[in-house]
């Protein structure tokens, strides 16, 4: 078979978490996307991410829509499930793969072109409807796959790698989310995992919708002098608003959760994210703090979790779904039989 | 002359927006509750008020309640269409109208009668509210109706109870109007008209329901439990239909949990993305939309199909393309739908001709997404979706299990060596599926990009092309399972005649006209693709056949020249396709028209 398969040997001193399961557990087949590529070390977070959360491989839903962004669901959990649907409509088929069945974990991955171009709708409304998911946009500035041309993140001014200069105004998938009501908004940086690998097991522990916008430099089409989503350019003007760090649930540091100077927020599972750091006068459950934050750093890319909500209701909750998949009911629950139709037909005379 | 007791068809012209659906469903139920065979349409504008609106009532004891064109009396309230249908009574018959104001002259017509009620007047002197004198003028007229048509009295004063039961002031102000109408016939025409109604027995296991209500409860019985829609005209009522339906049956009274879930969509890209995402995941999940829908879902209908994810598209057709008539009906998304998306592919189509078959075809549409693991469509339309039809009382066989198809579970994951998505077991297309939250064995990445049989991304052309020959083979499997045609012979017949969904009543009535003139021809309605093997025995019986449906290109005819061997000069459109439901008449012109073909086989 010609699939890229990676062999897995677990070595007997590699940690096992709370399953019993290795990091290697947790990878997925071979990468084939370009090496240095960005979306590669968001691959190891999510891994590194899963594994330290301890989810059931087989309880995660890896959906993703098309792009080099959208490949990488492959690259980790081989034991989940995944669906490497269409240009866009991640948001809408992960609605209806939540509407089935709300035991799962939800993880969506997707590109500044597939979630800010031609999924920027079907992304609002997965907002709306608080969809309890995580959500990752691995943020290039650019279309990889087709080649380079601008994309809807691009900045203004920023060059393409043939020197075209970009004149239009970019969508900001934080700012966006932020004014549409999103429950949890981060940013943070491929190259930067000891900020990333928290932010996604928040993200992933957080009650609804967390979208969390990675810049992920694209080596091969945007990672050269004019572009602002370079390596270079992402380095230069990084932004560490708030630092923090995810507790779980039930871990045995919850004793010292609570120290001077920290601000906590207890997620949906009993987890906690825990703020070792935030600008002055931050209230991170503010949302429009997080909004004048962001206009006060315009130009500098502000990273961390910008902010979290975790009173919203999420899909199921507002829809009163049961605890159980749907596609599980016993059909004796679904059908009224052939008494109550003979009692229904009496209305339409 | 032919008997005038419960055969005749009547014609009320209003304007939209002034009430008078209410005073319509009134009569029209009154006349099913005396038994006798009756159809309503309701051939409404695209718009909230101000344009014309027309119902017509066909009462028939031998059963024939295809849309008539031939109108004993006219109701005629909209000075706007006045002109046009003042044209439209027979010659003989009546025209119906508000003598508050002198009839306008050029409208007279020799050879029918004139019954003029100062409808206006009437409703000014006896009610305050303009908004009232509005509403209880189409009451009024309803009044008149009932004594000029011989409508019992008893039947109407009993719906009356029971509509406005506890709403008294709503109850005595419709008494009021109905007496005034039918008071001033009374003394001053001889009621009731040389036709009328008469009490008959045909209805007693009867309903009076739309194909939409009964698609919606179809869904709701098949064990539908996630929905996914965007709101279309002639698709919305289906949605409605199954939110009331699950908000009766599906509260778990356990856990006062819903056992559904509705999800009101941005749009039809979604809302067929949500249905595939529920599917991958276990729920029998549908949309409903039209035919503006269907287009934007052509993408993800393809994704459905290569990936191999069930999913049930119920399409309520409307005329087409675009925007084009969204309130009048039509057969025109048949190629849209067979054949949705780019690449090759080819779908499993369900066609309904009435709403029985909507609640039976429904639960089939689920179980066939799931055996087949791919979309299905139930191809309804707005006359038989919107209109309200005289059917059989709804029945149900409580032995009836969902088909879910090929799934593994999570036992069978562990016993099996290994698990290959797209490997199917020999003699059958369809391979074994697993979901998602079951068993890491079964884990599989679902693409829409190429894939082997194992599943495995390729790019290889043979590897390609053997899942691709598999997917034709399986639409091939399915042929067996789908309903088969409904085929009627008649003696001495060299000709068939075929037909789809709601023209079922004009074709066969035209058949038995056709048969008295001496030109018996057989009748085959389809009701599924891939083609039943009847489907192609009864074109290869016949010298050739008429091919009857309501679409400018002769769509069916395509599919059955490009899909069954049948040649093409032996299939004899006949496309009637303006936008109204279908009426014997059109059907019996199309094809005496073509007399000299006629002769020569009929002789
Ligand atoms: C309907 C449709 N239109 C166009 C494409 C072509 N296409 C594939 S990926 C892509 C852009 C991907 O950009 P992005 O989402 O930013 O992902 P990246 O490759 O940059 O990670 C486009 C336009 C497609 N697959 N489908
Ligand atoms: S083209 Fe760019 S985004 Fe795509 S794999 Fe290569 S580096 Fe990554
Ligand atoms: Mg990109």
């Amino acid at each position: 078979m010609p699939s890229i398969v990676k062999p897995k040997v677990a070595h007997p001193s590699l940690v096992r978490n709370e399953l019993g399961l290795t990091i290697r557990d947790y990878e997925g087949s071979m990468s084939t996307l370009c090496a240095g590529c960005g979306h590669d070390s968001i691959t190891a977070a999510i891994t590194r991410a899963l594994f330290e959360l301890s989810t059931p491989p087989h309880m995660l839903a890896k959906l993703s829509g098309i792009g080099c962004s959208s490949k990488t669901p492959t690259y980790f959990v081989g034991g989940a499930h995944g669906f490497n649907s269409a240009h866009g409509r991640m948001p809408a088929i992960a609605t209806g793969a939540s509407a089935a069945n709300r035991t799962l974990t939800y993880l969506g991955v997707s590109g500044d072109g597939d979630s800010l171009s031609i999924g920027l709708g079907h992304l609002c409304h997965a907002i709306r409807r608080n969809l309890n998911m995580l959500y990752i946009i691995e943020n290039n500035g650019v279309y990889g796959l087709t080649k380079g041309q601008f994309s809807a993140a691009s900045d203004v001014g920023s060059r393409s790698k043939k020197g075209e200069s970009n004149k239009m105004t970019p969508i900001d998938p934080v700012q966006l989310a932020l004014s549409l009501g999103a429950t949890f908004v981060a940013r943070s940086f491929s190259g930067d995992k000891a900020q990333l690998v928290p932010i996604l097991k928040a993200g992933l522990a957080h009650r609804g919708f967390a979208i969390v916008d990675v810049i992920s430099p694209c080596v091969t089409f945007n990672d050269h002098e004019g572009s602002t989503k370079s390596y270079k350019s992402t380095r230069g003007r990084y932004n560490v608003a708030t630092e923090s760090d995810f507790v779980p649930h039930a871990s045995e540091i919850v004793a010292e959760i609570g120290g001077v100077g920290q601000t906590n927020v207890t997620m949906h599972d009993g987890s906690v994210l825990r703020f070792t750091r935030l600008p002055e006068n931050y209230d991170v459950t503010n949302r429009q703090a997080a909004l004048d934050y962001l206009k006060a750093h315009q130009g500098e890319v502000v990273t961390g979790v910008l902010f979290a909500d975790e009173s919203v209701p999420e899909m199921h909750e507002m829809n009163n779904t049961p605890a159980v998949p749907l596609g599980s009911l016993p059909f004796e629950k679904l059908c009224p039989g052939s008494a109550e139709l003979a009692k229904l037909m009496e209305d339409f005379r | 002359m032919r008997s005038r007791v419960n055969d005749f068809a009547i014609k009320l012209a209003n304007v939209n927006g002034t009430g008078s659906a209410s005073a319509n469903g009134l009569i029209m139920q009154a006349i099913f509750r005396m038994g006798v065979p009756v159809s309503g349409k309701n051939l409404f504008p695209s718009n909230i008020q101000g344009l014309p609106t027309w119902y017509e009532i066909r009462v028939n004891h031998n059963g024939y309640t295809a849309r008539a064109l031939d109108y004993d009396l006219i109701v005629a309230m909209n000075a706007q269409t006045y002109k046009r249908d003042v044209q439209e009574v027979r010659s003989g018959g009546y025209m119906l109208y508000d003598s508050s104001w002198p009839l306008d002259e050029s409208l007279n017509r020799e050879d029918i009668h004139f019954i003029g009620i100062p409808l206006a007047q009437m409703c000014n002197e006896n009610f305050k509210e303009p908004r009232e004198r509005i509403l209880m003028k189409n009451i009024a007229t309803a009044g008149a109706l009932i004594e000029l048509l011989g409508i019992d009295a008893a039947v109407v004063a009993q719906l009356v109870e029971e509509k406005y039961g506890r709403k008294k002031a709503l109850r005595e102000s419709n008494q009021k109007a109905l007496k005034l109408g039918a008071d001033y016939v009374r003394e001053h025409y001889t009621c009731p008209l040389e036709f009328h109604l008469e009490t008959m027995h045909a209805n007693d296991d009867k309903i009076l329901i739309d194909g939409n209500t009964a698609t919606a409860l179809g869904c709701v019985y098949g064990g539908a439990t996630v929905a996914a829609w965007y709101p279309i005209t002639p698709a919305t009522s289906v949605m409605d239909g199954f939110k009331e339906f699950c908000e009766q049956y599906r509260k778990d009274p356990e856990t006062g949990a819903n056992n559904f879930a509705i999800l009101q969509a941005e749009d039809e890209l979604a809302a067929i993305g949500m249905v595939i995402g529920a599917s991958w995941n276990g729920a029998r999940a549908f949309t409903s939309t039209a035919g503006p829908g269907v287009s934007l879902m052509n993408e993800l209908l393809g994704l459905a199909y290569y990936a191999e994810i069930p999913a049930v598209v119920v399409d309520v057709q409307r005329v087409g393309p675009s925007t084009g008539m969204p309130t009048r009906t039509q057969q025109g998304d048949i190629l849209e739908c067979a054949y949705a998306s780019h690449g090759d592919t080819k779908h499993i189509l369900l066609i309904p001709a009435n709403p029985s078959e909507c609640f039976e075809f429904a639960p089939k549409c689920l179980d066939l997404a799931e055996q087949f693991q791919t979309p299905v469509f139930l191809m309804s339309d707005l006359d038989i979706g919107m209109n309200d039809w005289v059917t059989p009382k709804l029945t149900w066989d409580d032995n009836y299990r969902p088909n879910r198809g090929k799934v593994l579970t999570s036992e069978q994951l562990d016993a099996a060596k290994n698990f290959y998505r797209y490997l199917p077991e020999e003699g059958t297309a369809v391979p074994f599926r697993t979901l998602p939250g079951v068993n890491a064995k079964g884990a599989f990445f679902t693409r829409g990009s190429g894939h082997n049989k194992y599943g495995v991304y390729t790019e290889m052309p043979d590897e390609y092309q053997e899942v691709m020959d598999r997917l034709l083979l399986k639409h091939k499997e399915a042929a067996a399972y789908v309903p088969e045609p409904i085929i009627q012979k008649r003696d001495g017949a060299r000709v068939g005649v075929i037909t789809i969904g709601g023209c079922d009543p004009a074709v066969r009535e035209a058949l038995d006209i056709l048969a008295d003139m001496g030109r018996p021809m057989d009748f085959m309605r389809i009701r599924a693709f891939p083609f039943h093997q009847n489907v192609l025995d009864f074109l290869a019986e016949h010298d050739y056949c008429y091919v009857v449906e309501q679409n400018r290109d002769g769509q069916l005819c395509t599919m059955l020249t490009i899909e069954t061997p049948v040649s093409k000069d032996k299939i004899r459109p006949v496309l009637i396709y303006s936008g109204f439901p279908l009426s014997a008449k059109n059907v019996i012109d199309v094809i005496t028209s073509k007399v000299e073909e006629l002769d020569a086989i009929y002789r």
